[in-house]
């Protein structure tokens, strides 16, 4: 337990649990997604369900133990921080240390999101048995698939900012193996690599802010940062403001903020139940989390950082959100109201409603996951992704019609579903923070969710069936699934009404409220009727028109398409031209810069080499072939010439014959002795 | 074990390969299984030694020297026989003795024309002597003996072995065959570097005369650097001289251009040891010798450095996506990761410095293995075009998987043992040490930090050309050899290490954390 | 004086040697011709170490020298001779005549 872990909530809860076997032991819901992966790898081939039963298992335990904190929050509230370092360092010359851990969280912030993440993830595991059923890969999948929710789960669980930043990158990589899962095709490897190279982009924002963050104050610790972040008056308050806009920059990657969205349409490459996991519960909701884990610096440093956020966050929610009425492919449709959705709680978190934009994170998680799955079950019974291939499927496919309906009844924030809460309390949340026109800006939001969800649920369900064979319902293991999830969808709002509160239970509000500080967030005590029911309108509005435009049959594209806007059309057919800016940027460096840089390299830095050994070989020859064999040389040659000469003619004494040497060395030795003898 | 920390530990681990050699020149030429097994056994031995040292190391006083011999040698010049290791040296030595090893276990059947296990093996052995030399040497003119003895196997390795490629280079009249041109462009470019390198050393032991006896002996000259011994203009020549010798070595830009080359017409063994172990030596070399006596004129040099260093970085990131080759990308690669190890040198900080040590480490384990893959590949397809690659995860689904890790590894990835490096060298460069421009340092954390992603773009550029897709018409029938067992052996060590680094890096902070501190306090007063 | 006689035993035994070297075409008797040759010199020592008797016995000192010497040149020549019997069939020293410019 680290004793720095203070209670300072707004509405304290009445007891808090620092212990207990749940808590204590709550990192093994870590761990246990990574223990699936390797058995998945090395013995998932010999199972029955092809490596499934491991991941299942894994997230169903999961589930339970998440469930169990899930409760506990609810009843009492839950604040835990265990931590095991892993690296020690010397810092500013050995003055100070810096440590590097590892460990788990548990409050009110990562029990909603590891139940989250485990609940939804243990569904869409459980729908991809049937929906992987005779894929190429199915053990790679499910192996890739534990990897995903598991680093999430390292995510939502990090206590610090270095743990966080392996869990994002991990998630990253998990989504860019089971975006491009199908690689044989180039273009589902390139969404793969755009997914991971967007957010490799934004990564610089976050891993730069970590950095600043973690120096200022000597520790990635959240709670340290949110603690130091509430006092003021230290190294933090200086650099906070670049710090924040550099985690924010991070979080526009993983939560597909405009213009860095750009990969999570594409993304839809990958199969469904991906697409259903990553845009309900991991991969994207990472950076509204990491908005939330970092709010107190947001709300009481970096001020002036929060204003250009909601502005971003209403272009995204509003301006991408327009894009999904142009799509054909169900999936895009689904994958643009997202990185909406995700609009709506960047906006609410930055204009300071940190439970409301949680709380829409909550309910959406479920709703769109529906949806995905539903839109999955379309597309496993019709073999395209395309809704002008389907149409009439209401008849076909009952159960899927019903919950794909609750789904989008949630999602267009109609009352009583659970998106019509969670929307109407980031409305509410913006109007009293004074963003007035961020507001109606997300009124006019949910107007278009609701056009085109109708849209969707018209061309895909009502009139007649375009596509090629008998489409039929999907099985069961794909269905209950569904269900599953659609219970949730219809509810789960009723946790956060303003001014009721349920017997037994805390209100959603204060289970988020167990933190370490104060968070100093906005949150409605009642309801406000009249925005309730201005929202409310706004979205059967959108309901109605779509009705009226889509309802009919509609056999061409170009009536598919009604709305065609001048000027507007053609921009939302090229989404505004965001992917042709990041692809020209991309073929610059890699087409251009980079050869100039080779050409650099070849050519004048090995120029100036290989030049330099020219040089030297060109002296060498002048020295050699001017200096040396010309004018040295004649002098050596000269004598070697007359030694050459005299030699020629002293050689023919050389007979070779020893004996002949040994006579002529005894005869040399006599006439010495004789010498020696006679002149002595 | 007394006589392990007299200094004879080390000594063995440093002569035994070359005795070895010596022993496997009595081998006849045609027994390749005895010479593979004696190769084999003498890395093995020598491996074990190290993780004695590692055991018999002491942790707590991980800034002394340890496991000490110094004995005289040369008396005329006061030359000493001085060896040991510290926290910083301690780390490397283990690296360079453990890859030894894989290398010969991978070598065992993957033989480059013209073959001849016998002289390759020994050239092995001899490269590890000069290798492991280095890294424990305390005396300049031992570290400049082993420095340069490893010169000449590579040289060989490469001449020999290497790529018989014949191509038209720039500015050449007439094609050459790559691995002569490769070979003797390694070999001067490095030369021309020591041969200042030993400039300096001699002007530091003249110089050293002034304030007591001329001394080679480096924790002398330490001691004699940290008092303000060798400062001004001498001491800018002398860092001067010494830059030039490691720089070569590490490589910096610009002078790096030995690098593409030598990696790219190496055997595969010799890419191997070269990017794993022999890098390290320059930038061994800079934390080991020129910032601890030359503090003041470190001080000085380190904003250029840090320009090079990114330079090094963006410029490596870039040359590798104009690449058609897919071992020169590697190759290129290299120039890049070592920008991150100088630009946590050129901090001057104990984070700044860590973060270079745990970079040459994950570099070593790394590009390493990614040079196994790539040899491997290259031995089955018998190319390494890009464009002719393609599917490779589809033909060889294992040897695709570990070159898909690896890549991530390389990349940087949380977890995984390139990121310490990376992050932390950034880390450094936001607070450099007192007194150095801000300004220059936080602009190169930044367009350090755009090169991780430019080297994220190559790597899944590469990654996407060579192992996805559908394989090309003309592998289509052919039958691959998926990864076999010696190359399991060889490269699931590594693998493993780089997660284990990756998550836990106190398996290397541990050793060099107080070494660091210490050397930083020493050099620049805390 | 009894020098005398040891010296002229020398002279003719190194005379001997001078003949046998010049005049044998077998390289092995050329050896030994060169071991008579040797063996006078060392006659000639030991006889003047017994006349001068000096301190250190340098006389045979020197002849254990030439001793050592003759052993180690004999062992080397066997073995050259050998080797060129082995090439050539023949120890003829007439025939050897590579050394000729």
């Amino acid at each position: 337990m680290n004793p720095l872990l203070v209670l300072a909530a707004e509405e304290p809860a009445a007891e808090l649990v620092t212990g207990g076997i749940w808590v204590e032991w709550a990192g093994l819901i870590l761990i246990s997604p990574f223990v699936a992966f390797l058995l998945i790898i090395f013995f998932g081939k010999r199972l029955k369900y092809l490596g499934a039963e491991f991941a299942i298992a894994a997230l169903a335990f999961n589930t339970v133990w998440a469930s169990v904190l899930f409760v506990l929050n609810m009843t009492r509230g839950v604040l835990y921080e265990r931590t095991f370092e892993i690296a020690r360092i010397g810092f500013l010359g050995g003055a100070k240390e810096l440590v590097f851990e590892l460990g788990w969280m548990v409050d009110g912030l990562s029990i909603m999101m590891y139940f989250l993440v485990s609940f939804v993830g243990l569904l869409v595991f459980i729908y991809a048995v049937g929906y992987m059923h005779g894929d190429v890969r199915v053990t790679w999948f499910f192996a890739a698939f534990s990897l995903f929710a598991g680093s999430m789960l390292v995510l939502v669980g990090a206590p610090n900012l270095v743990e966080l930043i392996i869990g994002w990158e991990g998630v990253g990589l998990a989504s860019y193996l089971l975006i491009g899962h199908y690689w044989e095709k180039k273009e589902n490897s390139s969404a793969g690599m755009k997914a991971f190279y967007t957010n490799k982009v934004a990564d610089v924002g976050l891993i730069l802010g970590a950095i600043i963050v973690g120096v200022s104050i000597g520790t990635f610790s959240f709670s340290e940062m949110s603690r130091l972040a509430t006092e003021g008056g230290n190294g933090l308050a200086a650099v906070a403001s670049v710090a924040a806009a550099l985690l924010f920059f991070g979080a526009m990657g993983k939560s597909a903020q405009f213009p860095l969205h750009i990969w999570l349409p594409d993304a839809m490459a990958g199969p469904t139940p991906v697409s259903a996991l990553m845009h309900a519960a991991t991969m994207v909701t990472g950076g509204v989390y990491l908005m939330a884990r970092t709010f107190p610096l947001y709300q009481n440093l970096a001020e002036g950082v929060r204003p250009a956020m909601v502005v971003i966050g209403a272009i995204t929610l509003f301006a991408v959100g327009l894009l999904a009425l142009v799509q054909d492919d169900i999936k895009k449709v689904l994958a643009y109201s997202t990185v909406s959705q995700l609009g709506y709680m960047m906006t609410a978190v930055a204009a300071g409603g940190y439970t409301a934009g949680l709380f829409h994170l909550f309910t959406h998680a479920f709703f769109k996951a529906l949806l995905f799955l539903g839109a999955g079950a379309v597309i496993h019974a019709v073999h395209s992704n395309n809704m002008s291939d389907m149409g009439g499927l209401r008849k076909y496919m009952p159960t899927t019609y019903w919950t794909f309906v609750i789904g989008s009844l949630a999602l267009a924030g109609i009352f009583p579903f659970s998106g019509f809460w969670s929307k109407d309390e980031i409305l509410a949340t913006l109007g009293v923070e004074g963003y007035t026109f961020v507001m109606w800006v997300g009124i006019g939001g949910a107007f278009v969710t609701a056009l085109y969800m109708m849209r969707a649920m018209a061309l895909t369900f009502h009139g007649t069936y375009k596509g090629d064979g008998h489409p039929h319902e999907a099985p069961r293991v794909m269905t209950w699934p569904l269900i599953g999830l659609a219970v949730p969808a219809a509810i789960a709002g009723f946790l956060n009404i303003p001014g009721v509160e349920w017997p037994g239970i805390r209100n959603f509000t204060e289970w988020l409220a167990v933190r370490v500080v104060k968070m100093g967030d906005y949150h409605p005590k009642e309801i406000d009727v009249t925005l309730a029911a201005i929202g409310l309108a706004a979205a059967l509005a959108g309901l109605a028109v779509g009705w009226v435009l889509f309802g009919r049959d509609a056999a061409t594209q170009r009536e598919r398409d009604r709305l065609e806007i001048p000027l507007l059309y053609p921009l939302f057919r090229k989404k505004y031209y965001v992917d042709d800016l990041a692809l020209g940027l991309v073929w610059l460096v890699k087409a251009p810069f980079a050869r100039a840089v080779l050409w650099f390299n070849d050519y004048v830095i090995d120029g100036i080499v290989n030049g330099t050994g020219f040089l030297a070989r060109g002296l060498a020859r002048f020295v050699y072939g001017g200096l040396d064999q010309r004018g040295v040389d004649l002098i050596v040659n000269g004598l070697a010439a007359a030694t050459d000469a005299a030699g020629s003619g002293a050689r023919r004494w050389q007979s070779g014959r020893i004996q002949g040497y040994a006579a002529s060395f005894v005869g040399g030795v006599v006439v010495l002795v004789l010498a020696v003898v006679i002149f002595r | 074990m007394e006589w392990f920390d007299n200094g004879w530990g080390l000594t063995l681990i440093v002569f035994l390969p070359v005795v070895g050699a010596m022993v496997m020149a009595a081998i006849p030429k045609a027994a390749e299984r005895v010479q593979k097994w004696w190769a084999l056994v003498v890395s093995l031995v020598v491996f074990a030694l190290s993780v004695v040292a590692i055991g018999r190391f002491d942790f707590g006083s991980a800034k002394e020297f340890q496991f000490e011999a110094n004995i005289p040698w040369i008396k005329a010049i006061g030359s000493n026989y001085h060896i040991g290791v510290d926290g910083i040296s301690l780390p490397l030595l283990v690296l360079s003795t453990f890859i030894m090893v894989l290398a010969v276990i991978y070598s065992w059947d993957h033989w480059e024309e013209p073959r001849n296990p016998k002289a390759f093996l020994s050239l092995m052995l001899i490269l590890a002597t000069g290798m492991n030399g280095t890294f424990v040497a305390l005396d300049l003119v031992l570290f400049f003996i082993f420095f340069e003895l490893v010169l000449l196997p590579m040289y060989f390795m490469i001449g020999i072995w290497g790529d018989k490629q014949v191509r038209r280079l720039p500015g050449f009249g007439r094609e050459v065959e790559m691995r002569l041109y490769a070979a003797i462009k390694f070999f001067l470019f490095t030369l021309f570097g020591s041969a200042f390198m030993l400039l300096g050393f001699l002007a530091l032991y003249f110089r050293s005369g002034d304030f007591g006896e001329r001394t080679f002996d480096i924790p002398a000259l330490i001691a004699l650097g940290s008092d303000g011994a060798f400062t001004g203009t001498f001491g800018w020549l002398v860092f001067g001289a010494l830059f030039l010798g490691f720089a070569v070595k590490v490589p910096m830009w610009p002078l790096h251009t030995w690098l593409p080359d030598a990696h790219t017409a190496a055997p595969t063994v010799g890419s191997v040891l070269l990017a794993a172990i022999l890098l390290k030596l320059g930038s061994y070399g800079f934390i080991r010798i020129s910032i601890p006596i030359l503090p003041e004129t470190a001080r000085q040099w380190a904003p250029a450095i840090a320009i090079l260093a990114v330079i090094a970085i963006i410029y490596g990131a870039l040359a590798c996506l104009a690449q058609t080759d897919m071992k020169r990308l590697i190759a290129f690669s290299s120039v890049g990761h070592m920008g991150f190890v100088m630009l946590g040198i050129a901090t001057l900080t104990d984070v700044g410095l860590n973060a270079a040590i745990i970079g040459m480490v994950a570099h070593g384990l790394i590009t390493g293995l990614l040079f196994f893959i790539a040899g491997s590949m290259s031995h089955r397809y018998h190319t390494r075009e890009m464009a002719r690659l393609g599917g490779n995860q589809k033909l060889m689904p294992v040897l695709g998987g570990i070159l898909a890790f690896t890549v991530m590894a390389s990349l940087g990835l949380p977890g995984l043992a390139g990121f310490w490096g990376e992050f932390m060298s950034l880390l450094g460069a936001y607070r450099p040490l007192e007194g150095l421009n801000l300004g220059v340092f936080r602009t190169a954390m930044v367009i350090g930090a755009i090169g991780t992603v430019l080297t994220a773009g190559y790597m899944l550029w590469m990654l996407q050309k060579v192992n996805l897709g559908e394989p090309r018409e003309e592998w289509v029938g052919h039958s691959f050899r998926d990864a076999d067992r010696f190359e399991l052996t060889a490269w699931v060590p590594l693998i493993l290490l780089i997660v284990v680094i990756g998550v836990f890096p106190k398996v290397v902070f541990g050793a060099t954390s107080d070494a660091v501190t210490a050397l930083v306090q020493t050099a620049f007063g805390g | 004086m009894i020098i005398n006689q040891f010296l002229i035993l020398a002279a003719l035994l190194f005379s001997l040697g001078v003949y046998g070297l010049l005049v044998r075409r077998n390289a092995v008797m050329v050896l030994l011709a060169v071991e008579l040759m040797l063996n006078a010199v060392n006659i000639n020592l030991i006889a003047f170490e017994a006349a001068i008797r000096s301190t250190l016995a340098v006389g045979q000192v020197f002849a254990i020298f030439v001793i050592t010497v003759a052993a180690a040149e004999v062992g080397i020549g066997l073995a050259i001779v050998i080797l060129v019997f082995r090439n050539r069939k023949s120890a003829n020293v007439d025939e050897l005549n590579l050394m000729k410019w």
